[in-house]
Parts: structure tokens; C-alpha cells; sequence
């Protein structure tokens, strides 16, 4: 039973750490209602900063708050492309997204992998101790959930949740929705990256393609969490745990679908698929509902 | 208090589907005015109300609220100056947010938003006795989520929020178009009140008729973007549904035509 539990050690602490970044996602695809490409090249970002700097010599904390302001540059980036230059958001992203992949390139210096050795710097978690990587990587995700919480508990941060919602109503009220929508982007992007900087000491590497996909991972644990947890966590608090949980999930299946025989190359396909399907679970309830309101006025006349 | 001053706006210039929205209107209303607004569809009623909001900048002429040239301020930075309460009673709150949440959003109307708590304890308690004043139980219901209300109890909530930080200027585009009779009615009366109480100056686009007789100082009426005729005061009054259209018949060459309009109830 024991070893049962120890197997998932790893795809837990995985999953956390993808929880981080889910946690990003949440605010901008959740709150500011954007969806936000921006990710799979900030994930890349936070790692590649971080090895590089830690490497160079610095302090590991000190290279986790700059892979933070990195991630929060490229989030900057992208809210400006889409609200000072007119771009629809996704496409906003995408550009930003093919800037990192330069970006990334000049701070690796044209490597596409620099490796970060637990044995020779002072990491604070790594894939060869599990359950310290779990508390670290758990620990991080508590402190962000509960600034997370704040910040959305203030009047900046209620203006942000109505931004999203609603901008009519927002610029009725005299909310600068341009400005927010750069913060929620902003703020957003610097946790992927953070979370990008945990995956890079998590797996003692990074790489330069770390955050391909990212966006559909970080989607699929928001979403696992609220289809499982989204009638008893009403909380805010508690939403942006379902995302880490959702996270934490995600992790253990693809862990079971591997050990079942999945082609490790076909993973990405099977996150899109179950992303999909589960986008599409909402809308098709909607459907179905019209449907049978429509028979029954149908039948009502 | 309002000064228009001769302003045009055209919309998609120089394309198949130019539309000269607004064509040289110019309005003047003093501190405590209510002026009703009517008009066939596509007047332009709306695109002026918008214009004062700074939906969009307009092609020319210039808006003055309380002696301030807004007429290049972003549609927020003019915000303080004004309430407004939409045509669609799901455009005036957000929906996903809690009564109280959206209330304390409407609080902080034209102030600087910082990262203070977004709601106290104290602002909760006066929010409750502001809503216990609508008669719609909304009193209790502080954490319900605005998109649980309906139309009206949305739309007297809207109405709510845009006085309850006063503004120079309360705008109501058709704000009762959407409801059952009765409804309108209800947020028609809680309107007037709020406007006497408060002494508000107030401009309300409607298509009925006797609304736009019955309340106000004021009465004008739009046709392809320009204000075809004007009354106030005792002409106001003595003013009849039959005179309007017969004004406007006059004036425009045609009969008045509005999808929504009744001419008598
Ligand atoms: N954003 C816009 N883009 C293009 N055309 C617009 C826009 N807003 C209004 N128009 C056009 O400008 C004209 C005036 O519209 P407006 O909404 O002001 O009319 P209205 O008097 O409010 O009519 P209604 O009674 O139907 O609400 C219409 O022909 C309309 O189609
Ligand atoms: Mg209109």
C-alpha cells in the first residue's frame, strides 16, 4: 500500500507545481475571461531564467522572485499588444509567445537545454527527494492561494473580477478595464513563470520547449478541479486550490495512462482530447436544456 | 449643468455602411433638469446619451458637464460624472458578482481603487438599508450572485448604483423597454423618486409617450440625428400623445415609427 502511495509521490509533486501555474491560467482565463497563450512561452521563461541565474552563481531565492518579474514582463508584453494595439487576445499571446522562444534562446545563450545539478547548487527541491519537493512545492502554492485571495478581496482586485465579467459595467463604474486587464495578465504570467522556475530545480533542467503545451495543462487542471470540487469549494480560496488539486489529479492519470501503455508521445494529444471534451461538457448541458425547454413549450401550447 | 454643443458622429465613414448618427445637436440643461427623450428607431437617442458617456468620441463638437470639457476624457474618467442605467438589465451589473460586490463596485465610482478590503462592515450595513428601500427583499439577499435577480430586480439594483454615489448626470437609455408592464412601472416610480429626492439632473430616452409627457421638465424629440423639437415647462404640460405625433408628422414629413412604441396604455 505504502509503495502503491509512494509511486504517486512523484506525479503529486508534479502536479503542484503545474497547480502554480494553473493558478495563472485561472486568472486570466477564469477572472479576466481571456484565454492567454502567452503561458507556454512564460512556463519556458521562469525555467531557463532560473538555471541560468542560479547557475551563474546567484541565490536561488533571488532567482525565483527575477523568474517572477520575467514572467510578469511577458504578461506586460501581451496586455499591451491587446489593449494598446488592438489585438484580440489570443493572437496577442501567440506573438508574445514566439518573442519568448528568442528571448529564451538569448538567455540560455542559443542552448535548447542547460541542465541545473541538485548535487552542485543550493536548489530548494529536486525530483530525487519527493516528499521535500511535496511540502516546498505545497507551501508555495499555499502562500500564492492566500496573496491570490487577498489581492482579489481588495477594491483593485474586485474592479479585476468585473473587468472580466462584465466591461460595460465595469467602464460605467469608472474601472480602467485596459489597465486591469494588463495587471490580470501581469500577475498571471509572473506565476507560470514561478512555476516554470519550481520545474526546472523539480526535474534538475530546463528547456527551451518546458512550456509547449502548457496552456492546455494549465486548463485541464482548472477544469478537473471544478467538475470535481466546483459544488463544495464556493470560496475563492478554495476555487484556486481546486485548480492545484485539479493539478495534482492530472498528474496521477497521466501517470496511470503511462504505466498503462500510452505512448508518451501521444500524452499531448490525450490532454487536448480530454480538454476539449470537458470545454464542451457545459455546452452541450446548455443544448440539451434549450432542447427540452423548447419541447416542453411545445408541448405546452 | 450639460452643455452639448453642435455634435456629429458618423459611424463606419466612408464605407457602404456610413451612418450619420448625430447631425449638429446641441442641448442645454441646468442643475435639476429631467429632460424625456423621444424618437423613432435609429434617431439617434441613444448614440447621444452615448456621446455624453464617451462610448466613442464624437466627429465634432464638444460636451461640457459641470463647466469640465469631457470631451476627450475616456469613457472611465467620465464615469464620476455620470449614473447610467442601460436598455438591457444584463448590461448594468456583473453578473457573476454578489450584490453587495457589485454595489461596493458602484461605491467607488470616480474614486482611485487601491488595495484596500473592497467592501467593510460598516459599507455592508448601509448597503442593505439603501436596498430595503427598493421594496424588493434584495435586503437579504446581500450574497446572492447579481445574475441570480430578474430583469427588474436587476434593473432597480442598476438604477440603485448609479445614484447611490450622486452624479451630475443620471442617464436612462429606455431602462424600462425590457420589463413587464408592471415592473417598469416599479422601477419607472423609484426613478422619479430617486431624481426628486436627490435633485438630480436626468435624461431618459423612452418610447411610451405619456412617460415621456408625464414625467420631467422637460421633452425633446430626435429625428435623423438632430432634435426636431423641444418643449418645457408649461408647453411641456399641456403637451397630448396627439400633439407629439402631430408635431413630429410636421416637422419630419413622416410618421413617427418606433418598434417599441406605445402611444397610449
Ligand atoms: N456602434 C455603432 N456602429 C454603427 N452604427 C451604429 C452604432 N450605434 C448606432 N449606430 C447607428 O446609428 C443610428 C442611430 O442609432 P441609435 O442607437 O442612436 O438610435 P436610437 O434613437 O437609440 O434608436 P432606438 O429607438 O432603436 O434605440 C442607427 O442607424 C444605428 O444603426
Ligand atoms: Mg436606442
Amino acid at each position: 500500500m505504502l509503495n502503491f502511495l509512494g509511486s504517486f509521490a512523484g506525479p503529486v509533486a508534479q502536479g503542484i507545481i503545474w497547480g502554480i501555474m494553473a493558478i495563472g491560467v485561472y486568472i486570466t482565463f477564469r477572472i479576466l475571461d481571456v484565454a492567454d497563450l502567452t503561458v507556454d512561452g512564460s512556463m519556458a521563461t521562469g525555467g531557463v531564467t532560473l538555471v541560468v541565474l542560479v547557475t551563474g552563481g546567484m541565490h536561488v531565492a533571488l532567482a525565483l522572485l527575477i523568474a517572477f518579474l520575467v514572467g510578469c514582463a511577458a504578461g506586460l508584453v501581451t496586455g499591451v499588444f491587446h489593449t494598446k494595439f488592438g489585438i484580440p487576445a489570443i493572437l496577442a499571446g501567440i506573438l508574445t509567445q514566439l518573442i519568448l522562444y528568442s528571448v529564451n534562446l538569448r538567455i540560455t545563450t542559443q542552448r535548447s537545454n542547460v541542465p541545473l545539478s541538485v548535487d552542485k547548487y543550493h536548489i530548494l527541491i529536486s525530483l530525487r527527494n519527493l516528499t521535500n519537493a511535496i511540502i516546498v512545492s505545497a507551501i508555495f502554492a499555499a502562500v500564492i492561494i492566500a496573496v491570490m485571495y487577498w489581492f482579489f478581496g481588495t477594491e483593485l482586485g474586485h474592479s479585476l473580477r468585473a473587468t472580466g465579467c462584465n466591461q460595460n459595467m465595469a467602464r460605467a463604474n469608472g474601472i480602467n478595464t485596459d489597465n486591469n486587464k494588463i495587471i490580470g495578465l501581469v500577475i498571471s504570467n509572473g506565476l507560470v513563470a514561478l512555476s516554470g522556475a519550481l520545474l526546472a530545480q523539480y526535474q534538475g533542467f530546463a528547456d527551451i520547449n518546458m512550456g509547449r503545451g502548457a496552456i492546455v495543462i494549465g486548463l485541464a487542471a482548472v477544469i478537473i478541479g471544478e467538475v470535481l470540487l466546483g459544488k463544495v469549494f464556493k470560496n475563492f480560496a478554495l476555487k484556486l486550490l481546486a485548480a492545484v488539486i485539479g493539478g495534482i489529479i492530472y498528474y496521477i492519470v497521466i501517470s496511470l495512462v503511462l504505466k498503462a501503455g500510452l505512448n508518451a508521445n501521444d500524452l499531448k494529444m490525450f490532454s487536448a482530447l480530454v480538454v476539449a471534451v470537458f470545454l464542451g461538457i457545459p455546452y452541450w448541458q446548455r443544448k440539451l436544456a434549450e432542447k427540452r425547454s423548447a419541447k416542453e413549450d411545445k408541448a405546452n401550447a | 449643468m450639460l452643455k452639448v454643443n453642435n455634435i456629429y458622429k458618423t459611424f463606419n465613414k466612408g464605407t457602404v455602411n456610413e451612418k450619420k448618427a448625430l447631425n449638429g445637436v446641441s442641448l442645454e440643461l441646468n442643475e435639476g433638469d429631467f429632460v424625456t427623450i423621444i424618437g423613432g428607431n435609429g434617431a439617434g437617442k441613444s448614440t447621444l446619451l452615448n456621446s455624453i458617456c464617451g462610448v466613442f468620441t464624437v466627429d465634432r463638437g464638444t460636451v461640457v458637464i459641470d463647466g469640465v470639457d469631457v470631451t476627450k476624457l475616456p469613457e472611465h474618467k467620465r464615469a464620476k460624472y455620470l449614473g447610467r442605467v442601460f436598455q438591457d438589465p444584463m448590461m448594468g451589473t456583473a453578473a457573476d458578482m454578489w450584490i453587495e460586490e457589485n454595489m461596493s463596485l458602484a461605491f467607488r465610482r470616480g474614486k482611485p481603487r487601491g488595495l484596500k478590503w473592497a467592501i467593510t462592515n460598516k459599507e455592508r450595513a448601509a448597503y442593505r438599508e439603501m436596498l430595503s428601500h427598493l421594496g424588493l427583499g434584495l435586503e437579504d439577499r446581500l450574497s446572492s450572485k447579481v445574475g441570480l435577480l430578474s430583469g427588474g430586480q436587476r434593473q432597480a439594483l442598476t438604477l440603485l448604483m448609479a445614484v447611490m454615489q450622486k452624479p451630475k448626470l443620471l442617464l436612462l437609455d429606455e431602462h424600462t423597454a425590457a420589463l413587464d408592464p408592471k415592473t417598469a412601472e416599479t422601477v419607472l416610480t423609484l426613478s422619479d423618486k430617486f431624481i426628486k429626492d436627490e435633485g438630480l439632473t436626468a435624461m431618459m430616452i423612452t418610447h411610451n409617450m405619456n412617460d415621456a409627457i408625464a414625467h420631467g421638465n422637460k421633452l425633446i424629440m430626435m429625428h435623423e440625428g438632430r432634435i426636431i423639437y423641444s418643449a418645457e415647462g408649461q408647453e411641456k404640460k399641456s403637451l397630448t400623445v396627439d400633439d407629439l405625433l402631430k408635431k413630429f408628422a410636421d416637422i419630419s414629413g413622416n410618421a413617427l415609427a418606433n418598434d417599441r412604441m406605445l402611444l397610449s396604455n
